[in-house]
């Protein structure tokens, strides 16, 4: 253990460490070692509580392959004007000065679950006693024919947050009047179901507050039917009349594929051109996952519901979008939640603390227009089979504006909760 | 309209000579009893009139004159404290000011009110509560008020587990912040025990209403109740 924690120190010097608890770090040379793959919603959040609860009975590294996090979660606001870039960007000082937490900022490239170590892209190798895992999501770009990562310039998806967001706001802010945005959304499951159609709602907002009236916004969903389908399209009648259109299969008989190139979606029923095509493919677990084999034939990660310790393997859990949380959505709320008992279960096993029976919630805010915001959420439960939701609730078509407005003002308090109890405070 | 301008006339000579101490007569405009209703939505947390106590927000008896964040038993926040250093005091001009926009004025005030931007209604409210704080505090504001039996009352008589509390208070975090902040959603830490307790029943039986509450709450039993009010009643804001 000596030996590896040295060792596992004097990569972490050579990797940019953000800070290192000295003293703590000297004096928690025997402590168990829990390593988190992926610094998001949900790994930041159970290396915090981990760290938090068990003080120094516990290290905990938090490997990160990026220096600074921006959310997905309101970077449609972002798209929309709401929010600066910075406001959704955070770092992981206040984890390493504050908790004691090593973070090591390098992209981890295998899991090597016999000898209990990740190998980080230098070659380096940490040592863990538990393992969590949560890398997000992986893109399966060519999901739609003519797609590519190379593709990701000319048409963004901007699912995952960072410089495709940046590059989509500016595209979008770019358009003329008269032009044409087209959006393929992503088949389920997907990273935040109601997103594809916030985003088509901020786009609306966008266009019309420059008067661009002779603009619209082509949806081609291969889905039937969308999260909070009716209360987006009352907003999108209310607001933004006979400015976005969706479409559905059996309208447009199946998404038949892209061209870069020429701006154009090509489905059975007719080819559509957009000045701006956001496409959003499918997805997968984080490619860390599937290859330390801890996903199933589904391409993402299946979980045991009481405790989200990975079916595949007891020293790990698996944990945010890369799990298959049974009812849950893929949320940074539904990450955030099951952190925490993870986090619990971890300490149950490496220092014997209390575990209480697993709790988890989901509650999603979407923007449709200023001070018009809607909500859905659910509580969960573990069953044997799956994470079953127990009680759920959804905003109504025809509330009041009062309502909607205290909605808005209700997910700017999330926004703050959730990022101070993920990144800490 | 004019009655209302002859009783505000009243008022003011009343408060006028109630502080003289007060420099510069402040007018008066507002209407006690219109006040009286505005105050119903403060009621929730404020106690007002004699045997006044601290309940989620400081009893406000005595308010006028009164020193922000400075009463004795009740845990304000660091920005309200920190305000009442620097000398702000309550009166007429500085209640107006902080009811129109609270966390403008002070921010990082746990009261969760967004704040009244009707002019009139501020000044009803301001002339109530002249009249209704003139009382004297309770001789201990921080003790607990009288129980309740008819809501909660299974869960105060239970003798909350705060370490079940922090972990269920893992819920609640993700949107109140453990800090105390209130940026959009009350803040909750340091509330009295049972207040705590009588707030989540009533979002469990929907007299206070709210969507995310009431599902928040509806897997809650009596001791989970119980063990959030122990863990969040034992915190300091920061
Ligand atoms: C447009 C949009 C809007 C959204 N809005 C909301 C919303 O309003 N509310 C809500 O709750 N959710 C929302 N979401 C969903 C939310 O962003 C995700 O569900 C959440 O981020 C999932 O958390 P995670 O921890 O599983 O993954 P992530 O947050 O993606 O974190 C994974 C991290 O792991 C790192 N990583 C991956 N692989 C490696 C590796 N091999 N080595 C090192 N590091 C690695 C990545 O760099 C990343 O930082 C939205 C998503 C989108 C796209």
């Amino acid at each position: 253990m000596t030996a590896l924690t040295r060792r596992c120190f004097g990569m972490l010097a050579g990797a940019g460490v953000a800070s290192l608890a000295a003293p703590s770090f000297l004096r928690a040379q025997g402590a168990p070692h829990v390593v988190i793959v992926g610094g998001g919603a949900g790994g930041a959040t159970a290396a915090r509580y981990i760290a938090k609860d068990a003080g120094e009975a516990i290290n905990v590294t938090l490997i990160e392959a990026n220096p600074q996090y921006t959310t997905c979660f309101f970077s449609n606001l972002y798209l929309g004007g709401f929010r600066s870039f910075a406001s959704i960007t955070h770092g992981y000082d206040t984890l390493a000065a504050n908790y004691g937490i090593t973070v090591v900022n390098a992209r981890a490239t295998a899991i090597d679950r016999q000898a209990r170590a990740v190998r980080l892209a230098d070659g380096s190798r940490v040592a863990y006693d538990r393992l969590i895992v949560a890398p997000g999501i992986d893109l399966i770009y060519d999901s739609v024919p003519g797609y590519s990562e190379d593709a990701t310039g000319i048409m963004p998806h901007a699912w995952k947050a960072g410089p495709q967001t940046q590059l989509l706001k500016s595209r979008l802010d770019a358009l003329e009047d008269g032009q044409q945005i087209v959006i393929v959304p992503p088949p389920n499951p997907y990273r935040c179901p109601p997103a594809p159609y916030e985003r088509a709602s901020v786009f609306a907002h966008v266009l019309k507050a420059k008067g661009h009236t002779g603009s619209r916004i082509i949806i081609l969903d291969p889905k039937p039917k969308f999260s909070k389908q009716a209360l987006f399209s009352e907003g999108w009648e209310k607001y933004y009349p006979g400015m976005i259109e969706w479409y559905g299969p059996d309208v447009h008989g199946g998404i038949k594929g892209v061209d870069p190139a020429a701006g154009t979606v090509e489905t059975d029923f007719d080819t559509f051109h957009g000045a701006l095509v956001n496409v959003i493919p499918a997805q997968r677990a984080g490619r860390i996952a599937r290859d330390a084999g801890l996903a199933d034939d589904s391409g993402y990660c299946p979980i045991d519901p009481a405790s989200m310790r990975s079916m595949m393997d007891e020293n790990i859990f698996v944990l945010g979008d890369a799990a298959i949380a049974g009812d849950m959505p893929k949320s940074a709320f539904a990450a955030n939640s099951q952190a925490k008992v993870a986090a619990m279960n971890v300490r149950g096993d490496l220092i014997e603390s209390k575990v209480f029976p697993a709790r988890y919630a989901n509650t999603c805010w979407s923007l449709i227009e200023t001070d018009d915001s809607v909500k859905v959420g659910a509580q969960y439960a573990p069953t044997a089979e799956k994470i079953a939701s127990t009680s759920s609730f959804i905003s109504q078509t025809h509330e009041a504006s009062e309502v909607r407005k205290t909605n808005y003002e209700e997910s700017l308090g999330w926004y703050a909760g959730i990022t101070a109890d993920i990144f800490g405070a | 309209m004019l009655w209302g301008r002859g009783l505000s006339g009243f008022l003011f000579a009343m408060v006028a000579a109630a502080a003289a101490s007060a420099a510069p007569p402040e007018p008066e405009h507002g209407n006690r009893e219109r006040g009286k209703t505005v105050f119903e939505a403060c009621n929730g947390c404020h106690q007002v009139g004699a045997g006044a106590r601290h309940g989620i927000g400081p009893h406000l008896d005595a308010l006028f004159g009164r020193r922000a964040g400075s009463l004795d038993g009740f845990r304000y926040s660091s920005a309200m404290r920190r305000r009442g250093k620097d000398g702000l005091v309550w009166d007429a001009a500085t209640l107006d000011r902080y009811l129109q926009k609270p966390r403008r004025m002070v921010p990082g005030t746990r009261m969760s009110f967004r704040g009244l931007s009707d002019k009139r209604a501020r000044e009803d409210l301001i002339a109530y509560l002249k009249a209704a704080t003139a009382s004297a505090p309770a001789s201990n504001p921080s003790a607990p008020s009288p129980p309740r039996p008819e809501i909660g009352g299974a869960a105060m008589a239970i003798e909350g587990d705060a370490a079940y509390g922090e972990y269920l208070a893992g819920e609640c975090v993700t949107c109140h912040q453990r800090s105390g902040r209130t940026d959009g959603i009350p803040s909750i830490v340091g509330w009295p025990r049972e207040a705590f307790i009588r707030a989540l029943f009533e979002y469990k039986s929907n007299v206070r209403r709210h969507q995310v509450m009431s599902m928040m709450t509806a897997n809650l039993g009596n001791e989970e109740i119980a063990a959030l009010a122990a863990f969040f009643s034992g915190l300091d804001p920061q």
